[in-house]
């Protein structure tokens, strides 16, 4: 048996509301070529993502939407209807075929779960997944069918898992809390940029879960400008701390690329250190919890040329064991093969210069800050162990 | 909005003949701090709280004494001077009087009938739904001169921009020349909407470090 399954297709890129649009599929092409260009895809990691089934979509989302998707994407939606459902916005545009594009997605992440569920890799990733902000009933925030939620749902029918699902992108995972806020066989951890002015609002440490679910979904928000260490002492303990509470039969891994400091849309200070620390602790968290048992999937990430194919690249190597690969230069025949099609210079190395970005100079109140969240978010849990 | 919208209507309530450990019964189970007192024709005619039960128990060292005490009836230890608000009140109002009174539940009466309750808790509820904050949104503060007409050539832009806007505040600021409008907006992408507001003059708070260029 191989060990790790990267989930790809070029059909994937066919997720696309516009050319302006800031989220943009071509992420993955960059992804997948800057690992080619390593040596470090071999044809045998390659999974074909199969489309998911309306029963599966529908594990989830209202039927009501799904035929909306589907009308919208033939042209036939109203613009009234389609406000109704969150499509036809500036965020989520209608677009041709979108439901069949969307339904790519997601059943990229259940091929994901598959492979490692029947078998055949012990860990999955399908970096055209992650669309956390995805409703019931309701298109939000880039998202369309929430591929995360119905992956997971589709672990707890089809084989019957506990699921933790750990959301590091830097916004708040609202659609996959929401869709098991009240399930006590799910688990959500979102580590997040503050509320305070970012999208969703939502993501406070008070959001706890409710009734049978009460505990069992977990939010550290973090200030704006928090740096790697702060944020990654914050991840780091509370994944390993939720774990150990909930014990989880698989882990989940919503990886968006959306914290770096280069990202247009958010006010966090992480550095590329970030990203090769997550998935390192993750993948730690599997082995020690779940037998390996780990899928993971991609998400926000708006600076496609300097941040997501490194970051998405050292998840992958990580995955795969091949860590040493992302060391030194980036490949020169990477930089050659997009240097003319990116509108700001490539990044040259794995790692980011120390200048990154000027010093912050709240920092110590940020770092106190953050650790105040993280044990109001803990407080719980530590409660209980002390029992 | 108003009060009979957000009141529970299934209020648990007793009478002054009852005892005191029927009241202190009745807030454990439905874990309620404060127990309406009513008379034959359903009329409040005065209030019981927690604190009121708990100055009428023994302490904890002496918890085992004194039990006759709690079969003492409600009449010898209700307020019945009690602050009320009436079905059709808005909500705004409600949670001034709370303020004013430093009060955490409220009597709903109609012509002195008990028809609900309502607490600090659900007015909290409330106003966070009043601000939008329960929805997906980005939030955008701008700071406008406290002259007439800022919120509609504000709002206008929010227009020509095509972004659902799913609550608005105003704010005072502290410097009385100026006012804070706070906007939720249905987006996850406001860099045009701000770039926009900035290119019309209008300053927008944003998250921005101390000390930095914007």
């Amino acid at each position: 048996m191989r060990n790790h399954a990267f989930i790809y297709s070029e059909d994937m890129l066919k997720y696309k509301f516009s050319d302006d649009h800031p989220f943009n599929h071509l992420r993955l092409q960059l992804t997948k070529s800057l690992l080619e260009a390593e040596d470090a895809l071999q044809p045998d990691d390659f999974v074909t993502p199969r489309m998911a089934s309306d029963e599966e979509i529908a594990l989830v989302h209202d039927q009501a939407y799904i035929e909306a998707v589907k009308k919208a994407g033939r042209g036939e939606l109203s613009p009234g209807l389609a406000n109704n459902f969150g499509l036809g916005t500036e965020d989520t545009p209608m677009f041709h075929n979108m439901h069949e594009a969307a339904a790519l997605l997601v059943g990229g992440t259940l091929s994901a779960v598959d492979e490692v569920m029947e078998g055949r890799a012990t860990h999955a990733l399908n970096l055209g997944g992650g669309l956390h902000h995805g409703f019931r009933g309701k298109a939000s925030g880039f998202c369309i069918y929430n591929d995360s939620s119905i992956a997971i749902e589709y672990l707890r029918k089809v084989y019957g898992m506990r699921v933790l699902y750990i959301d590091t992108d830097a916004h708040h995972g609202d659609g996959v809390q929401w869709a098991f806020y009240e399930d006590p066989d799910v688990c959500t951890l979102s580590i997040h940029e503050t509320g305070r002015y970012l999208f969703p609002g939502t993501g406070a440490v008070n959001e706890k879960g409710n009734g049978q679910g009460f505990g069992f979904s977990i939010n550290v928000p973090v200030d704006a400008f928090t740096e790697d260490h702060s944020f990654l002492e914050v991840y780091e303990a509370a994944i390993w701390e939720v774990a150990e509470f909930f014990k989880p039969d698989i882990i989940l891994t919503q990886n968006g690329a959306d914290a770096h400091y280069y990202d247009p849309l958010t006010h966090l200070s992480a550095s590329i250190e970030f990203f090769r620390e997550v998935p390192r602790i993750a993948h730690e968290v599997a082995h020690d919890f779940c037998d390996g048992r780990w899928v993971a999937v991609g998400g926000g990430g708006y600076d496609h040329w300097r941040v997501v194919p490194r970051a998405w690249s050292l998840l992958w190597l990580e995955m795969s064991d091949q860590r040493h690969i992302a060391e030194g230069s980036l490949p020169e025949t990477w930089l050659e093969a997009w240097k003319d099609q990116s509108p700001i210079p490539l990044p040259t190395f794995w790692t980011d210069p120390a200048d990154l970005y000027p010093p912050i100079p709240r920092k110590p109140e940020i770092t106190e800050k953050n650790k105040k969240s993280l044990d109001k978010a803990l407080f719980h849990i530590r409660n209980e162990k002390n029992r | 909005m108003l009060i009979e919208e957000i009141m529970h209507k299934d209020v648990a309530y007793l009478t002054a003949e009852n005892t005191i450990e029927q009241a202190m019964n009745v807030m454990h189970e439905r874990k309620i701090r404060h127990v309406p007192i009513v008379n034959d024709k359903h009329e409040l005619i005065a209030i019981v709280s927690d604190r009121d039960i708990r100055d009428a128990s023994p302490s904890i060292f002496h918890a085992d004494e004194h039990l006759e005490d709690l079969q003492k009836p409600l009449s010898s230890i209700m307020k019945t001077n009690v602050v009320t608000t009436g079905p059709l009140d808005f909500v705004e109002d409600a949670a001034s009087t709370l303020y004013e009174h430093d009060i955490s539940s409220l009597p709903v009466t109609e012509d002195d009938v008990l028809v609900g309750m309502i607490t600090e808790t659900d007015i909290l509820h409330t106003l966070v739904k009043l601000t939008g904050a329960h929805q997906p949104s980005s939030q955008i503060e701008i700071r406008v001169p406290n002259i007439s007409g800022q919120l509609a050539d504000v709002a206008a832009l929010f227009k020509a921009n095509n972004k659902n806007v799913t609550s608005v505040l105003v704010y005072p600021c502290e410097d009385p020349e100026y006012k804070i409008l706070v906007f939720r907006v249905q987006t996850m992408d406001p860099r045009r909407i701000i770039e926009t507001l900035e290119s019309s003059g209008y300053e927008v708070m944003w998250p921005r470090m101390p000390g930095m260029s914007p």
